[in-house]
């Protein structure tokens, strides 16, 4: 067991994963000699050659279509998207082959790959280095959805995801990289995708969301008297509806906090559910704390932009009162 | 000396059989033995048939949309006889020829037409990826299915078909860049048929060439005659001897023509003329190998007519297996999503037609009848 943080979690992953499955390899822009700009990489190509870890020219769309390639051939490529809005160029490979090439072949060819990106806002970046595209792949059929929110978390789901049978895409929230450290065991384990986790338990109201806000949540939840269940989802597709009914049912209100855009968001899917599943069982209108309908600010007024620990204050202080 | 020379260089092109019978006896002589000319010589006479018969089919409301192959056998077809069986073909949707030589059983490609993704399920020995239907995305596949290959240091290679307009795409563009500097084993081969729907070739690429563009990544290139099935297999030769041989890229352009039009859908008398339809006709791959047969007394009317009569039964044998296909299970377009179907999903899919609330039915909750 070791105290480590996301960055170190998921690098511990992959090193682990590699020495366990040769079809394993990671390729992406810088992740070489510099380790990713980010350093999840770091000493991987030292430790694994340049064969397994390899700098790829500078192109998004060549980075996956050629791991579609390599997965199809059988083996467990792990690319690299330096950035969220990097994914850009890289969407026609991921939409209309990743997705489509099982059930386009019915199940001839399959694309067991696993895309790693740094998502969302709060690290002082330029444009395009702090968006929250994963309601764009949650919409997606084919493929499968993954933001972890702890070191612990980010470990079990990144060794799920890179044994899964089907393409997955795996946001690392950049914001919490190193903002704390967790235990993590070097044992290996895996967390099942499609699972959410109770982070902590109440009975007066849940807030359900996911990657950096957790952790903006649990503070707005530390200062707040209520009594709120939250709920992590972790995994955003296939997602954990089970969880939100049982907490939703036994609260009567419901919060969803994301950093994406508010509308057509992922969290009007979870409202919508809720509307579907625990409609007899509400006592307040589901509330959305998200980000608003406006192009990600650069870093002066991103903190206007993200969902805060004041923003979401209110919005419990409101549903409560309701 | 302030200004020195950088790069000269030069394109080949190739040609062996022209389409007036000539035929070059330094390239040509011994490249394809005569009993295996008279075997792809009829590969491309069913082919064809089949491609007119695929028309009527859509025409007469028995097939969806269907892209013509008809004039441009000669390309697929040539690398398919060089590759091997286990070399990764990486199509588009007008190598028919290639594809039916490595064994994809024909039935497959008219499925496909007739909106059954069951025609893509292709038997994982063929080493065929389906059909691709977005322009010029399937070259980054082949790239990374070379690159599997290298991975493994196994000598399988892929080899990748694409027209002159997909090289318009960046994905082109990336996967030249990615199979040239990453040294991948990975045939490139550009069929240029002059048009894309109603675009001339030109709006693709106004260097004299298509494949110069390769030297730009510093991959080798030859150029051909893609109506001369022997220029088609001497270059491919040189490709594949790169790629197995050295780990490098190589790159042929084709020249051809698409006789039909692009798809039925399509009506190219409107943007383009017949006399030029007709020059190309005078070129077709088929004609030029049959007159250089007979040339050869390996070949002969009474001959040709029995092989129109056996290619008149194949192909109707090959219609009645793909309509005698029953029609997929309704459940079909859910199964195959993921290995293992999500819950949420199985849900959708059980209750379909059956229940409009989102939820279990058997765990719908109701209200208790209230007083109105």
């Amino acid at each position: 067991m070791a105290n480590l943080t996301l960055v170190q979690a998921i690098n511990l992953a992959l090193v682990q994963e590699m020495e366990k499955d040769d079809r394993v390899l990671l390729l992406g822009e810088d992740i070489g000699i510099n380790g990713g700009v980010f350093r999840v990489t770091e000493d991987l190509q030292k430790r694994f050659g340049e064969h397994r870890v390899v700098d790829t020219p500078l192109a998004e769309s060549g980075i996956i279509g050629t791991s579609i390639g390599l997965a199809m051939a059988g083996l467990r490529p792990v690319p690299e998207i330096q950035f969220d809005g990097f994914l850009g160029p890289a969407y026609d490979q991921i939409c209309s082959h990743a997705a489509r090439m099982r059930t386009r072949t019915r199940g001839g060819l399959t694309v067991p790959l696993t895309i790693r990106v740094p998502v969302g806002g709060g690290i002082h970046a330029p444009e395009l280095h702090s968006d929250s595209p994963e309601n764009i792949y949650i919409h997606q059929p084919g493929l499968k959805v993954v933001m972890p929110s702890s070191p612990y978390d980010a470990k079990g789901l990144l060794v799920a995801c890179i044994r899964d049978p089907d393409p997955c895409i795996f946001f690392e929230p950049k914001r919490i990289y190193r903002a704390f450290r967790e235990e993590v065991p070097e044992d290996e384990y895996v967390l099942p995708i499609g699972k959410a986790r109770t982070v902590c338990e109440g009975e007066e109201m849940t807030i359900v969301s996911w990657g950096a806000s957790v952790v903006q949540c649990m503070q707005a939840i530390e200062k707040s008297e209520k009594s709120i269940e939250l709920i992590d989802l972790r995994t955003l597709y296939p997602f954990d509806m089970d969880a939100v009914e049982a907490s939703v049912k036994k609260t009567g209100r419901c919060v969803i906090v994301h950093e994406a855009p508010k509308t057509g968001g992922f969290g009007a899917e979870i409202a919508a559910r809720i509307m579907e599943r625990c409609f007899l069982h509400l006592e307040a209108p589901v509330q959305r704390v998200a980000g608003f309908d406006t192009i990600m600010p650069y870093y002066k007024l991103e903190l206007e932009y993200l969902p805060d620990t004041e923003r979401i204050s209110l919005a419990i202080d409101e549903l409560a009162a309701y | 000396m302030p200004i020195t020379n950088a790069l000269t260089t030069e394109i080949q092109r190739v040609s062996i059989l022209d389409e007036h019978g000539q035929f070059d006896e330094t390239l040509g002589k011994d490249l394809i033995p005569n009993d295996d000319l008279i075997k792809l010589y009829e590969e491309m006479s069913l082919c064809r048939k089949l491609d007119e018969i695929a028309f009527k089919l859509q025409r007469s409301g028995r097939m969806g949309t269907y892209p013509q192959n008809m004039g441009q056998e000669a390309n697929s077809l040539g690398a398919a006889y060089v590759l091997n069986q286990d070399d990764w073909l990486v199509t588009c949707y007008r190598e028919n020829c290639g594809l039916f030589h490595r064994g994809l059983p024909p039935e497959k490609i008219l499925l496909h037409w007739m909106g059954d993704e069951r025609g893509n399920n292709i038997d994982p020995e063929l080493c065929i990826t389906p059909i691709a239907v977005p322009i010029g995305t399937q070259m980054l596949h082949a790239t990374g299915l070379a690159w599997a290959s290298k991975y493994r240091g196994e000598k399988r290679i892929a080899c990748t078909f694409f027209g002159d307009g997909a090289t318009s795409e960046g994905d082109f563009h990336e996967a030249m860049n990615f199979a040239a500097n990453l040294d991948i084993p990975v045939v490139f081969f550009c069929q240029n048929n002059h048009w894309a729907i109603s675009v001339p070739g030109r709006i693709q690429c106004s260097a004299p060439t298509v494949a110069q563009r390769a030297i730009a990544y510093g991959m080798d290139t030859i150029q051909c005659d893609g109506n001369d099935i022997f220029a088609v297999v001497h270059c491919m030769r040189k490709a594949v001897e790169m790629a197995r041989e050295h780990g490098r890229p190589f790159f042929v352009e084709g020249v051809t023509y698409r006789l039909g039009d692009h798809t039925t859908a399509d009506d190219a008398r409107r943007y383009r003329d017949e006399e030029e339809v007709e020059l190309w006709r005078q070129r077709d791959p088929i004609i030029r190998v049959r007159d250089y047969m007979k040339q050869l007394g390996i070949w002969d009317d009474s001959k040709e007519a029995a092989l129109m009569e056996q290619v008149e039964a194949e192909t109707a044998a090959i219609v009645k297996r793909a309509e005698s296909i029953e029609a997929p299970d309704s459940d079909d377009f859910f199964n195959a999503m993921y290995a293992e179907i999500p819950p949420d999903l199985d849900l959708q899919r059980r209750t379909r037609r059956t229940s409009s609330i989102g939820q279990d039915p058997s765990q719908i909750e109701r209200p208790q009848t209230s007083s109105r």
